[in-house]
């Protein structure tokens, strides 16, 4: 037990340093802050122009629930994108302030540091998605009366559960590749939210796209929380949705911390834990 | 001369453990553009505890890879590297927290003030934040740094504050081997001046071991109880500065390395600066 909150006290020194470091970044967090509530808002805006655009006479109701059904989309991307993003760029963010090696060399069991991480980028992504939800339901009205927020929490528990196995594999990327290593996870990243079907259902892809689609964990989530956050479904309706996504989450956390430890000995022993000599 | 050069023969015949032991050392790195380059060829040598042992080379005769394969963060090609009796990889774990590196470049998070980067390594060994923050005020100001400044971000503070922060951030974690990689190299007269006092005083006051790199004939000898000479990734030559100097017949520890390389040093540093161009 003493163990365990030993484990934790190290996987914090990750959690405060992050925090600390956003504050002294705090101008870049605002520009990503602006970026993506305007990205949202613009997302929501196209929703409420929907009559305009398409000539025809809409149903209010329906506007609406498309609106949401936008929303739903951008904002649950925006989440599972940054903890992609933050925990993919696990050493290549270390590698450009050059503190990689002390990480690399401290007494912490690379599990705790990567729990730590999770855990920064959990507070991170969660403070940037409330944020950008309050400031768009600024703007545009957002009907969340049939909501079911248990099943949304619980969805986007199990996608970010997701995204942080795809997150660990991909940080270990610029370990093996020094250069394109981060390019690499990038296009990963932008596959993914075309075929996952943020901001339309994944029917209107052509086939092979539909294919790539069902190995998205964010296919399911995304899906899922429509139905939470729309038609208020429950856990055992949304069972469906849940359990692909959970499979990723279970198979691609020890998959990906498998490949990061293997990957890490493989930089040590090529001389690729920093970039230069 | 002589009474600067930190001999001490006490250390040296106590039959205690041995700090550090490699044996039969190399490491080869293969890379696109320069082929095949083995950085470190059979190097063995043994550093007793309470020593400090000065390794002398000019720049790429291996010094860093040296130490980085003694910090766990290389892995010898072949050979064998204990710490404390410890294997470098079987018991890579306990190996890191008996140790701790200060490398060239002060690597830090430029955007965190020095207390920040301090704070967060002391986390990182188990060391809690008050104490890091008392230890480090100690030794900070010992090596003549303004503390008043400790709260601004780091990368606002001289290369000289900067490395000297560098060496409390290792010696607050209360290594047993500490390996000093060039931690001089940059500085300016004064703060080279203060950084030797420092570690001259660290091995008298504490029980710790010393490794440090050089290509300062005259640090080499201040600072050493024992210098080996890498030449090429070979150790050519090992003894105290008086050993050495007796027997190559030599008057200075220059004439030594002259005799073992077959170049002055600042003409092999001059060498190695125009390879790597
Ligand atoms: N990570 C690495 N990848 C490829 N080559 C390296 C790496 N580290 C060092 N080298 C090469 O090994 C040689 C020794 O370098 P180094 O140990 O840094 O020497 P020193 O510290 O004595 O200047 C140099 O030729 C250098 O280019
Ligand atoms: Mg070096």
């Amino acid at each position: 037990m003493t163990q365990m909150g030993g484990q934790l006290g190290l996987a914090y020194a990750f959690v405060e340093r992050e925090i600390a470091l956003s504050k002294r970044y705090w101008a870049w967090e605002l520009v990503w802050l602006v970026y993506g509530i305007v990205t949202s808002l613009s997302v929501a805006y196209i929703g409420l122009a929907a009559p305009a655009i398409s000539g025809g006479v809409v149903d209010p109701a329906a506007v609406s629930h498309f609106v949401l059904y936008l929303l739903v989309g951008t904002i649950a991307w925006r989440f599972l994108g940054i903890i992609f993003e933050n925990i993919g760029e696990v050493i290549a963010w270390e590698r450009w302030e050059g503190t990689i090696e002390y990480t690399f060399m401290s007494p912490v069991p690379r599990f705790t540091h990567l729990i730590g991480m999770c855990g920064a980028t959990l507070v991170r992504a969660t403070a940037f998605s409330v944020a950008i939800l309050g400031a768009v339901t600024l703007f545009v009205p957002v009907d969340l009366s049939h909501a079911n927020a248990l099943s949304a929490v619980v969805l986007l528990l199990v996608g970010a559960m997701a995204f942080v196995g795809l997150g660990i594999a991909s940080a270990s990327f610029p370990l093996l590749w020094t250069e394109k290593g981060l390019q690499m996870a990038y296009i990963v990243q932008a596959v993914v939210l075309l075929v996952s079907g943020v901001y339309y259902p994944v029917d209107v892809l052509p086939g092979w796209m539909q294919a790539l689609s069902t190995i998205s964990p964010a296919t399911y989530v995304i899906r899922g929380m429509r139905a939470a956050l729309l038609d208020g479904a429950d856990l055992a309706t949304l069972w469906p949705e849940v359990w692909p996504a959970l499979l990723v989450g279970v198979l691609s956390v020890p998959l990906g911390l498998r490949l990061f430890v293997e990957v890490e000995r493989y930089a040590k022993r090529t001389g690729r834990l920093k970039r230069s000599g | 001369m002589a009474t600067l050069t930190a001999t001490r023969p006490e250390v040296i015949r106590t039959p205690g453990r041995d700090a550090l032991v490699a044996r039969a050392v190399t490491k080869t790195f293969k890379s696109s553009r320069e082929g095949v380059r083995r950085a470190v060829n059979d190097v063995s040598l043994r550093v007793m505890r309470g020593e400090i042992y000065g390794l002398l080379g000019a720049n790429g005769s291996g010094k860093s890879t040296l130490i980085r394969m003694f910090s766990t963060l290389l892995t010898p090609d072949e050979g064998e590297v204990r710490v404390f009796g410890l294997d470098i990889r079987a018991d890579e774990d306990a190996v890191k927290r008996l140790i701790n590196r200060v490398s060239v470049e002060a690597s830090f998070f430029k955007k965190l003030s020095a207390m920040e980067n301090l704070v967060y390594a002391g986390r990182l060994y188990g060391v809690a934040p008050d104490e890091s923050r008392a230890k480090a005020l100690v030794i900070l100001r010992r090596l003549g740094v303004d503390i008043d400044r400790l709260n601004e971000p780091l990368e606002k503070l001289s290369r000289g504050m900067q490395q000297k922060v560098a060496i409390a951030r290792a010696f607050l974690t209360a290594p047993t081997l500490l390996l000093l990689d060039e931690p001089t190299t940059g500085l300016d007269i004064r703060s080279k001046r203060e950084v030797q006092t420092f570690v001259r005083d660290l091995r008298d006051e504490h029980d710790a071991t010393i490794v440090l790199t050089t290509h300062d004939l005259d640090e080499a000898e201040r600072l050493s109880d024992r210098i080996g000479i890498l030449h090429d990734g070979r150790l050519v030559a090992e003894g105290t500065a008086d050993e050495l100097r007796a027997r190559h017949g030599a008057t200075a520890l220059e004439d030594v390395f002259m005799s073992v390389t077959g170049r002055r040093l600042d003409e092999a540093d001059a060498v190695a600066e125009d390879k790597t161009k």
